[in-house]
């Protein structure tokens, strides 16, 4: 206790504590209480959660083979996973979610069998393309990270591996994946809250996340600073809980080997 | 001051001759076309500005165009400086505050744009169940949600964004301003498409239109709202609507 509260904590905490009081009493909140941006705020906010959730699953599990074929595979595997990779980390996320959402989907209205397939009242919205969009992005920027993290497994392991007789997925998967994943793990925590931070571009898609419940809010109530704040607030709340969950993460899988 | 008080005593003696002085016209300088806008020699033109001739003329006053800044032209009406405000000002309590209002001389109807031939009516029975586009936090958007609550709303940051997903057959309507609509469907793109109809009017969530702004308690506002009645009547406004635009502007009776 008494090393928590040595006196640069006190200092700061008592700062913090100072500066939520004057933005309590100071700043307009009225708009809180009102129902309709209540239920908005919520349903951004699980919008955003989800979109976060979902497309960093379905990122690293592109990613693994991406990063894989890159360090191990054939050359005819292993460039094209290069290309993508690059077309990906060297484009804005922004422009490649308008080439998805005003670009490819603006022509599958015109192609007679997509639009009468069964599939067409969920391609006619826009959350699809944000989470390929998204998914896209992590693949690229992870997939880059692993080809690293694969090469970077002992390779007299594996060979070790191969002279017990242990067939070739069973040592992929338990000894070249488990330690390259190991080897990313403190990345992929920092990727997901860069992944958190890019959600909001979402919104120019007509997606509403919380960035955009926050943008309407301010237009309908021309409240600028407190919804701004609120939803910094949001977002720094939403990366500690990301950063928590990694660390207890990173200490369940065993140290470093090598 | 002796000059103030000598215009003063001036203005009583010829109490006439002040009232016949021009009446100035405050037009936000700021072009606005097609209402306000000043064209190439500096006169300024547009739909407002004819329309202005033709009540003046109606109600033999004589008035000059006084361009004002929009962010100060209640103070200016309220100082003096203008006389009658007259830049497409929407009649809303917030204004009503400050200044008097004379009735609308036009309120653009909120219109509903989908795909030729689709059959989607402006109304909750001819939108149900249907994807509409429209801008967001407009009074449109605020439209839609009151009215049509079965149908599914998206809400994109520019109108433009909507005509695109709606030319694409994303959307199946786009909910907006009349003068806006009919725009677009002059366009290339817009050719997939048809104004089916004006909504329902709501004057609460879409606003009482646009009218004339006079100081408050000034005995203009009869003079005006006569001049305008009348103008109205005998098919002067309808002349003067059809040089600038394909729709009636004027909105649904008052």
């Amino acid at each position: 206790m008494r090393d928590f509260l040595n006196l640069r904590r006190v200092i700061m905490i008592a700062i913090a504590a100072a500066l939520v009081t004057w933005c309590i009493y100071s700043l307009r909140w009225d708009w809180l209480a009102n129902p309709k941006y209540q239920s908005m705020m919520l349903r951004g906010l699980w919008q955003t959660i989800w979109m976060l959730v979902v497309t960093m699953v379905i990122g690293f599990a592109l990613a693994i083979p991406i990063g894989f074929v890159q360090a191990a595979g054939p050359r005819w595997l292993a460039w094209p996973a290069r290309v993508f990779c690059s077309v990906i980390r060297g484009t804005p996320l922004l422009m490649q979610i308008w080439l998805l959402y005003y670009g490819i989907g603006s022509l599958f209205p015109s192609i007679p069998w997509i639009r009468d397939s069964a599939f067409w009242p969920i391609l006619r919205q826009a959350w699809p393309y944000a989470v390929v969009a998204l998914s896209l992005s992590v693949a690229g920027y992870e997939g880059e990270v692993l080809r690293g993290a694969f090469k970077s497994v002992p390779h007299g392991q594996l060979e070790a591996a191969r002279a017990m007789g242990m067939p070739r997925f069973t040592i992929f998967r338990r000894i070249w994946l488990p330690q390259a994943v190991q080897r990313v793990l403190p990345t992929i925590g920092g990727e997901t809250v860069l992944q958190l931070k890019s959600t909001p571009l979402i919104s120019t898609i007509t997606i509403m996340d919380i960035y955009d419940v926050a943008g309407r809010v301010r237009r309908d109530t021309l409240v600028v600073y407190e919804p701004l704040l609120l939803l910094a607030v949001t977002y720094m709340a939403i990366t500690a809980l990301i950063v928590l969950l990694f660390k207890w993460f990173e200490s369940r899988f065993p140290s470093k080997v090598a | 001051m002796k000059k103030l008080a000598l215009v003063a005593a001036a203005s009583l003696l010829f109490g006439t001759a002040a009232l016949a002085a021009p009446l100035k016209i405050g037009v936000a300088a700021e072009p606005y076309p097609p209402f306000t806008s000043p064209d190439a020699s500096g006169n300024w033109v547009g739909w407002e500005i004819d329309l202005l001739s033709a009540v003046c003329k109606k109600a033999a006053l004589e008035c000059v165009i006084t361009p004002t800044a929009w962010d100060g032209i209640i103070p200016a009406l309220n100082a003096g400086q203008i006389d009658v405000i007259m830049s497409s000002m929407t009649i809303n309590e917030e204004r009503e505050k400050s200044i008097d209002f004379t009735d609308k001389y036009y309120n653009t109807p909120t219109a509903v744009m989908a795909a030729k031939g689709s059959g989607i009516l402006p109304t909750p029975e001819g939108l149900n169940g249907k994807i509409i586009g429209v801008q967001v936090s407009t009074i449109q958007e605020a439209y839609v949600q009151a009215h049509f609550p079965d149908s599914e709303l998206k809400s994109y940051q520019t109108s433009d964004e909507s005509y695109q997903d709606l030319a694409a057959g994303r959307i199946d309507a786009v909910v907006a301003d009349s003068i806006v609509v009919a725009d677009f469907l002059k366009t290339e793109p817009g050719a997939c498409c048809e104004n089916v109809g004006n909504v329902a009017d709501d004057p609460v969530i879409l606003g009482r239109g646009v009218g004339f702004g006079l100081r408050k308690g000034d005995p203009l506002k009869e003079t005006l709202n006569k001049a305008i009645a009348d103008v109205r009547a005998d098919g002067e406004y309808d002349a003067i609507t059809k040089k600038y635009f394909t729709i009636d502007i004027y909105g649904p009776a008052n």
